[in-house]
């Protein structure tokens, strides 16, 4: 099972080694109109670790996944990516570095079935033109093959081989989480952002979601950034967690010393002002 | 030189040299204008209650008009043919909504854009069945309409003549804008219509009948594409071929914004005014016929600066 | 029962991707391809010219804009004109360059076709949905309005219409009224069915699954790496450029000569129609519902009078009209998703029976 990816010498991999920061947000500001979405934040992001996003609703965390793959474009701060301070860029220019996601709402392709789904994870990979893509035959049939071993090895790792040609509008919420899983999966990213990826399910689906994120994190050497509103999940999986409340950080630190510190339980639990 | 010459300064230098003649366009730009509001304004009222594209509305006001001078043709008096049409348009709007929108409630709105594609087509074939495909003549002193014309002398810089029709067509249009205006914004209707418009399941949730709203709101359609018809047809004569200039109520609708009443107007205005002007003074330099288009090209020129439309919020995307 | 797929098993990623991986949908093809071939030797002139031709030829503009409105999402109103920019560029090619090979010509107008498509394409990168309309309608009534005021297309002709001159390949006349029939029509068919099986290709890998991503959910699609400039314009282009053939073929093979009034806003409405009631977003459906728009008036104007109804041809020509307006509002309540669904749940039920599931 983890003969599927080589985490170094990937296509598009930094070969960063683990504990080194993969990248960095400094004094991230953004607003919409006047309503201010993000003010000043600054954290990392190690090579190898998984770093939980965390934080009451209306806190920022979607927004801030958003300006790390270049949807959104901060107003201030800066965004260095491997060492080097990024540009403003399109969201495409992201994914080409490396950076996939998971969505808040199942964002999948509702006219495709599952395997095609994860094989559009794979277009940044393919280069065949298209004239070779018209006749789908010699060069481009190969490629299309070599592909779609690979994204079989990600479907049998996700353990999804029997929802292989069912449309995914047909699958349960649960199954289309895992589904969005396997197309991040399939970019293989260096870093991926996974918005929520409990939300709505049951306790043995957040098991098995757990799972596949660890093994992802150990296996592969992928790094994960995660926001969850489940905190025992949370502070099972992540390395290092990042707590914003109204647009702010107001902790960052380990697990246990973020569960312990007072503005978080103040955050959450609400203090009379 | 000489082609940017008559590009750029030609135009400008004939509307200085013949102001009556530019007042004279203005003012049909304006009457043209105020027809395609007309149209833009059933569309509008539509989709404000139920969130359909109505593609049909041109048809509807061929139909109307149609329905009425065949009556009259029939020997039936003008104001009972007058009677009778609106009925026509109430049993049409109760058909609608029980065959069209009631089964597709629910549905994207590119199905129901296409549903009122169908119903076009549906209706151009019911009315060449019964009524013939050939223009007819608008009975228009039947019904009252003043006929005449009134010239205004300019000094000595030319007379301005101005139809008694397309003023009677222009204030029609603005009490009838003012009435749906109160009629959205003043009664218990309206203001069902709006909530429908929001969120049909929370419409129906707080009581409201969507099939009694959507009848309604076919309905008043219906009377404000007969009058478009009566207006359109007095100017020129009731034929199918209307069907097309009635799709230039989508770029009306593309400047105004698909919700807003008051843009169906401006727009209706700035592109039935911009098209005229348009063709007259640049489009004999390509051989005349561009009002065919033109009206689309503002409208594009237009969306690529402005996506939301003149009166739109800016719209943030989401993910 | 006959139609099971037990027992055939994959034993490689291509033969799983094929086509039609299950066999016995490959000899129902084979079948329909033997029919077509053997087709002139059974069906009168009428029928060739007068039916199979103009299907096939509008079977492939409605997999023209199945490309852009069915795969890629993005409405069009224009297919009429892009259709007529293939056979006016047809046209002059043919006449500038009357040694070449007029199939040539047809291929190569398609590309002109896509340019105009590219133009009026660019902006889909800023608007959406319905906003889109306006700039396909822009296109419809641009281009109906240059090939009747630009002389040039129709090389001056008193008429304003363009004649298609006769043309043969390989010793057989093909195009212009002398031609036969069934040498128009096996032309048809071999481009028909070419260009349909590059374009399942072209669908079924990489290319058309950026399509189907910026249909689906285009912020994700840029989230994963999809240039929204590239797909959307590539969509375009393919599909006026097919769009644009088709055009070509239906001046050259079907009507032998065409006025400007030909490519208007009705021949756009006709294509959506038959892309709507076949099913969006599907090839099969293409011809299904090419056949359905195209035949059900023939059938009409046939039936009723053999019905004893005695009806003018204009009447029967409203009728059809009625007919076919009723029809999308029924097939939109019923299955929105066309003719093409229904095989497809036919042939889902044919899998169990005789049991109700499996």
């Amino acid at each position: 099972m983890n003969a599927f990816v080589d985490p170094v010498g990937m296509a598009g991999h930094s070969g960063l080694t683990k504990g080194e920061v993969l990248l960095r947000v400094d004094n991230v500001s953004l607003s919409f109109g006047g309503v201010k979405a993000i003010t000043n934040i600054s954290f990392d992001i190690l090579k190898g670790e998984v770093r939980a996003i965390i934080g009451p609703n209306g806190a920022g965390k979607t927004s801030m996944l958003n300006v790390i793959n270049g949807f959104y474009h901060p107003q201030e701060g800066t965004i260095t990516w491997r060492g080097q301070v990024r540009r403003k860029m399109r969201p495409y220019e992201a994914a080409s570095h490396g950076i996939a996601r998971t969505f808040q709402n199942v964002a999948l392709f509702k006219g495709m079935t599952t395997l095609d789904n994860i094989m559009t994870g794979r277009g940044l990979k393919m280069n065949k033109n298209f004239f070779w893509q018209c006749l789908h035959w010699g060069p481009a049939l190969n490629e299309e093959i070599e592909h779609r071993r690979k994204v079989e090895e990600i479907i049998d790792f996700l353990e999804i081989q029997a929802i292989r040609k069912t449309p995914v509008g047909r699958l349960p919420y649960g199954l289309q989480k895992r589904v969005e899983l396997a197309r991040a999966l399939a970019m293989e990213p260096e870093l991926l952002l996974l918005d929520e990826p409990m939300a709505g399910m049951n306790l043995e689906e957040k098991e098995d979601m757990s799972r596949f994120i660890l093994d992802v994190n150990q296996q592969f050497g992928t790094t994960i950034a995660l926001i969850e509103h489940d905190m025992g999940v949370v502070m099972d999986l992540s390395d290092r967690v990042v707590v914003l409340d109204y647009g702010r950080k107001i902790a960052d630190g380990p697990p246990e010393e973020v569960q312990s510190n007072q503005d978080v339980i103040d955050a959450y639990l609400g203090v009379p002002h | 030189m000489d082609m940017l010459y008559n590009i750029l300064i030609d135009p400008f230098v004939q509307m200085v040299d013949a102001p009556d003649f530019l007042i004279q366009v203005v003012w049909e730009g304006f009457v043209a204008g105020v027809l395609y509001a007309l149209i833009a304004l059933g569309f509008v009222l539509i989709y404000k209650a139920s969130g359909v594209f109505n593609f049909a509305q041109g048809i509807m006001v061929v139909f109307a008009g149609l329905s009425l001078v065949g009556l009259h043709e029939k020997g039936v008096p003008a104001w009972l043919a007058l009677i009778l049409a609106i009925g026509i348009m109430a049993i049409l709007a109760v058909c609608i909504e029980k065959f069209v929108m009631r089964p597709l409630v629910g549905q994207p709105d590119i199905i129901l854009l296409m549903a009122t594609i169908g119903m076009t087509y549906f209706l151009i074939g019911l009315g060449e069945v019964i009524f013939g495909g050939e223009p007819k003549q608008m009975i228009t002193s039947e019904l009252g309409l003043p006929t005449g014309s009134t010239a205004f002398e300019m000094g000595e810089r030319g007379l301005v003549i101005l139809q008694h029709i397309d003023i009677a067509a222009a204030v029609i249009a603005l009490l009838m804008v003012g009435g749906l205006a109160v009629f959205f914004n003043r009664t218990r209707i309206g203001r069902a219509l709006r909530a429908v418009a929001d969120d049909h399941t929370a419409a129906l949730s707080v009581g409201i009948s969507l099939n009694q709203i959507w009848a309604i709101v076919w309905f008043a359609a219906g009377i404000v594409a007969l009058a478009t018809g009566i207006m359109w047809g007095a100017r020129s004569d009731v034929s199918f071929a209307l069907e097309i200039v009635a799709l230039k109520a989508l770029p009306v609708l593309i400047l105004g914004g698909f919700t807003s009443i008051p843009g169906a107007i401006i727009g209706g205005l700035i592109i039935g005014i911009g098209e005229k002007i348009g063709e007259i003074y640049w489009g004999s330099l390509v051989g005349g016929g561009i009002e065919s288009w033109l009206a689309y090209v503002i409208a594009l020129i237009f969306l690529l600066f402005r996506p939301q439309g003149l009166f739109g919020e800016k719209i943030i995307e989401r993910i | 029962m006959f139609y099971r797929e037990a027992g055939q098993y994959k034993t490689s990623y291509a033969a799983d991707q094929q086509i039609f991986p299950i066999r016995q949908d490959r000899i129902g093809i084979a079948v329909i391809l033997v029919i077509a071939l053997l087709l002139p030797l059974a069906a009168s002139e009428f029928m060739l010219s007068a039916i199979a031709i103009p299907f096939l030829v509008l079977a492939l503009a409605t997999i023209g804009l199945n490309i852009l409105t069915g795969y890629a999402g993005q409405l069009s109103l224009g297919t009429g004109a892009f259709m007529g920019v293939g056979a006016y560029s047809c046209y002059k090619l043919v006449t500038i360059f009357p040694e070449v090979n007029v199939i040539v010509h047809i291929l190569l107008s398609g590309t002109f076709a896509a340019a105009a498509g590219v133009v009026f394409g660019l902006p889909s990168l800023r608007i959406k949905g319905l906003y889109l309309a306006v700039t396909t309608l822009a296109a419809q009534f641009f281009l109906e309005w240059c090939f009747i005021r630009i002389p040039w297309l129709y090389n001056y002709n008193s008429s304003g219409a363009i004649e298609v001159p006769g043309r043969e390949v390989f010793g057989t006349l093909i195009t212009g009224p002398a031609a036969s029939g069934t040498a128009r029509y096996y032309v048809v068919l071999a481009i028909v069915v070419v260009m349909t099986l590059l374009i399942k290709n072209l669908i079924r890998g990489r290319v058309g699954r950026q399509w189907m991503m910026i249909r689906d959910m285009d912020i994700a699609a840029e989230l994963m790496g999809v240039r929204p400039l590239i797909a959307k314009l590539s969509a375009f282009a393919v599909s006026s450029y097919v769009c644009g053939v088709a055009g070509a073929m239906f001046v050259f093979f079907y009507l032998g000569a065409s006025e400007p009034a030909v490519f208007s806003i009705t021949l756009s409405f006709q294509v959506l129609f038959m892309a709507i009631i076949g099913g969006l977003g599907s090839l099969v459906g293409s011809f299904f519902g090419a056949a359905f728009i195209w035949i059900l008036p023939i059938l009409l104007r046939v039936g009723l009078p053999a019905l004893g109804v005695d009806v003018a041809a204009e009447t029967v020509f409203q009728v059809a009209q009625m007919v076919i307006g009723a029809l999308i509002i029924f097939f939109l309540i019923v299955e929105p998703h066309g003719l093409a669904r229904l095989w497809a749940i036919g042939k889902e039920k044919l899998r169990v029976w005789p049991f109700p599931y499996a």
